[in-house]
């Protein structure tokens, strides 16, 4: 039978299944910034070219990603920009591809950052996406390799991951393709604020810290006005990082006070050398 | 922006950072680390029946195991190229048939249609044309065999234990481990091996990773190693064992490669490089199942089609100028052939030829056309009758008699081969590839002694196998 759609199947999320138009490197007038962040080798690549339908090159090896890769596709009528960062362990570290993905997340302001993480080795992977929701707090976790994961008896509940971690979770097998239209969905509705996220943030310093990251926070705040993450940038200053203390100095920081519509400054990549 | 508040920012934070203490980064980085426990603690359950045999555990045991490792390597090494070599032979002859038996002959006869003058015909279907169609025939299939091959084996999860196993060996030469990863990838491509040396955070490590990434055969030089060693080091064995013997030939360029990253890594780390290998932790990921069709897709398309690309874009120009070159008399001999008499004397000193030298002068954009230019510059000097149809013609021959009749009538010998064989091992990197280095490192010097260290290790080195050669032959 083939019947036209009616109001109730636009409203209903199963409609929207193959309403992905990839659009290859075509990222004219995108709508939305989406990044691809995550541990290395949890098959970002991957998901970049389901999203894309590049062929960024993928391989079964940590550190493969070390530039930034940017490609672009429709969903639900809106363009979409996917960037593909180099894989981290953590943010705080300081090496050329972790800088890449630090700076992109924190000055080039995704829309979405999707945090893909290895279901197989989530304890690891959960460290760098406690961090990333430090920074952000519009992301979605894209739960990678549930295959592998059933394959060695492991079996992770996503919705109570949703529920501790504030943000969608999507059990997807990039790989074989599986998870990607929920992936998407998710990505939709966190990008159009259907989905408002509530990230789960650090607590219980310290007093003295406690006391210190408010002081600063408060100050900082002050100065740039609309800030989403000002205690986030306190504890990065005490702890004498200096990038971003040149982020503050000259204004860039300024440039991370969200802008209501529109999409995020892009930033230069770091230098490689 | 009020500046003075941003430094009031600052000065606060530095003096909060007194106030503080230390030690919170450890509190920070653990309380981190205890959430996530905490949550994956929650979310994750165990199912109690695991698997008996564990494929991964018994896989590594054999591939990164101390004393099979090693072997396992080589092993897979060799059969890698055995296939790559055995494998290219026939869709070589067919492509080189379709281009340069039937194409060729057709583009002639159209240019004497339509009254070209000869030296448009000349330029464009003897120089451009032959140049691109013979680099097409002879790198298609071997890139169309070797690459899928290495991608497999990447998307299995290999690399990173040729890294694990080699890790001691690079922390001993005073580098990183993480080198081992840059230099499998450049075994496809020096350019792409220079970026992937980004993986390494040392600035020292790294540019020792950029520097010998130049000793990790390229696929613009495989195609030389792989035809040189078949002509004249498979010809020693018998029909049945040549493959093999090629093959083990080419192996052993590649470990010789391999041995000199180590000891060009060694001599900077502990000279104008010098330091203590830093320390890193390296995943060894899972074993994953290859996706054959996919992985056939993307190393065709993504890898092979553009490297084709970029070899057609370099050889179809690099032709153009070797039939300018052999066409532009002064007196009554050729550029080509002026140059040639004026390398030569030290070209065989080193064991190789003015011929080969002025190739590899001609090809620095592009490795994958040396042999081409070789044997149309050896024609062109030896003055060969009934070979390639006139100066400046690059041309394919139709079976290995012809190329040694060719390599024969230009006094090569066994030696010129094996120092050709070295020579295209260690010598300067293409012109992208120092590009590369460049934009990578940011830095003239560094640029200049990645280009230049291997060009006099590789003259060095023809030097005195060319010496200690002529010495165990008698032949002075």
């Amino acid at each position: 039978m083939n019947q036209e759609p009616t109001a109730a199947c636009e409203a209903c999320p199963a409609h929207n299944k193959g309403n992905l138009i990839r659009l290859g490197v075509n990222m004219e007038g995108s709508d939305f910034v989406v990044a691809l962040a995550g541990n290395p080798n949890t098959g970002k690549s991957t998901v970049f070219n389901a999203l894309t339908g590049l062929h960024q090159h993928t391989g079964n090896w940590p550190g493969k990603t070390v530039t930034r890769a940017e490609g672009g596709f429709i969903y639900n009528t809106k363009r979409y920009k996917v960037v593909d960062l180099p894989g981290t362990y953590s943010l705080l570290s300081t090496s050329t591809d972790e800088d890449v993905a630090r700076n992109f997340i924190l000055f080039g302001q995704p829309d979405v950052t999707v945090i893909v993480v290895d279901a197989t080795r989530l304890e690891r992977n959960l460290n760098l996406v406690l961090q990333v929701l430090e920074i952000t707090d519009r992301a979605v976790v894209c739960m990678n390799l549930v295959d592998e994961a059933k394959r060695h008896g492991l079996r992770v509940d996503e919705r109570l991951l949703a529920k501790e971690l504030g943000v969608p979770v999507v059990p997807a097998a990039a790989r074989q393709g599986v998870g990607i239209q929920n992936l998407l969905q998710a990505i939709n509705d966190v990008a159009t604020g259907v989905f408002i996220c509530k990230p789960h943030r650090m607590r219980a310093h310290a007093p003295g810290l406690e006391r210190a990251i408010t002081q600063l926070a408060g100050q900082i705040e002050k100065n740039f006005p609309g800030l989403g993450n000002a205690r986030w940038v306190a504890l990065r200053l005490l702890e004498g990082d200096e990038r971003i203390g040149e982020a503050v100095e000259n204004g860039e920081l300024a440039g991370l006070v969200r802008q209501n519509d529109g999409v995020g400054t892009m930033v230069e990549e770091g230098n490689a050398a | 922006m009020n500046a003075t508040t941003t430094e009031d920012i600052l000065s606060k934070a530095n003096t909060l950072r007194w106030e503080v203490g230390e030690g919170f980064h450890d509190t920070l980085m653990e309380s981190i680390y205890t959430d996530a426990a905490r949550i994956a603690d929650v979310v994750v359950a165990r199912s109690g029946d695991t698997p008996a045999f564990n494929w991964d555990r018994a896989l590594d045991r054999a591939l990164t195991s101390r004393w099979t490792g090693f072997p396992m390597m080589l092993l897979l090494l060799a059969v890698v190229f055995w296939l790559t070599i055995a494998g290219a032979n026939v869709p070589s002859a067919m492509l080189a048939t379709l281009f340069l038996d039937t194409i060729h002959p057709a583009l002639k006869s159209f240019a004497a249609m339509t009254g070209m003058p000869w030296w448009l015909d000349g330029f464009l279907f003897d120089g451009v044309y032959l140049a691109a169609a013979w680099v097409v025939s002879v790198m298609l299939p071997p890139m169309a065999i070797f690459f899928p091959l290495f991608t497999l084996l990447e998307d299995f999860g290999y690399l990173p234990r040729v890294a694990f196993n080699l890790d001691s060996l690079f922390r001993k030469a005073g580098a990183h481990g993480k080198q081992a990863l840059s230099m499998s990838m450049g075994y496809g491509c020096n350019a792409a091996g220079v970026i992937a040396t980004r993986i390494i955070d040392s600035p020292r490590e790294r540019l020792i990773a950029i520097i010998t990434n130049n000793f990790a055969l390229c696929n613009g030089r495989w195609p030389t190693q792989i035809l040189i060693a078949s002509l004249f080091i498979g010809a020693m064995a018998p029909a049945g064992l040549a493959g093999l013997l090629s093959a083990s030939a080419v192996v052993a360029v590649a470990l010789f490669g391999i041995a000199l990253t180590f000891i060009t890594s060694w001599f900077l780390s502990r000279t104008v490089l010098k330091g203590e290998a830093s320390s890193f932790s390296l995943e060894l990921p899972p074993y994953r199942p290859p996706r054959i069709l996919q992985t056939l897709y993307t190393s065709l398309i993504d890898r092979t089609i553009i490297v084709l690309w970029r070899a057609v874009v370099f050889a179809a120009p690099a032709g153009a100028v070797i039939w300018l070159l052999a066409n532009i008399h002064i007196g009554d001999l050729s550029l080509a052939e002026h140059t040639v008499q004026w390398l030569n004397p030290f070209g065989l000193l080193i064991g190789l030829n003015g011929v080969i030298l002025l190739a590899y002068i001609i090809a620095i954009p592009a490795n994958e056309i040396i042999i081409p230019t070789i044997l149309m510059l050896t024609v062109m000097s030896t003055n060969l009758a009934g070979i390639g149809e006139g100066a400046g013609v690059m041309f394919e021959l139709d079976d290995s008699l012809a190329y040694m009749s060719v390599f024969t009538a230009g006094g090569w010998t066994l030696l010129t081969a094996v120092n050709l064989m070295l020579f295209s091992l260690v010598h300067n990197p293409c012109s992208t590839t120092i590009y590369t280095i460049y934009k990578e490192t940011g830095s003239v010097k560094w640029t200049a002694v990645s280009a230049l260290l291997p060009i006099v290790m590789g003259l060095t080195l023809c030097f005195f196998v060319a010496q200690i050669w002529r010495l165990l032959a008698g032949t002075g």
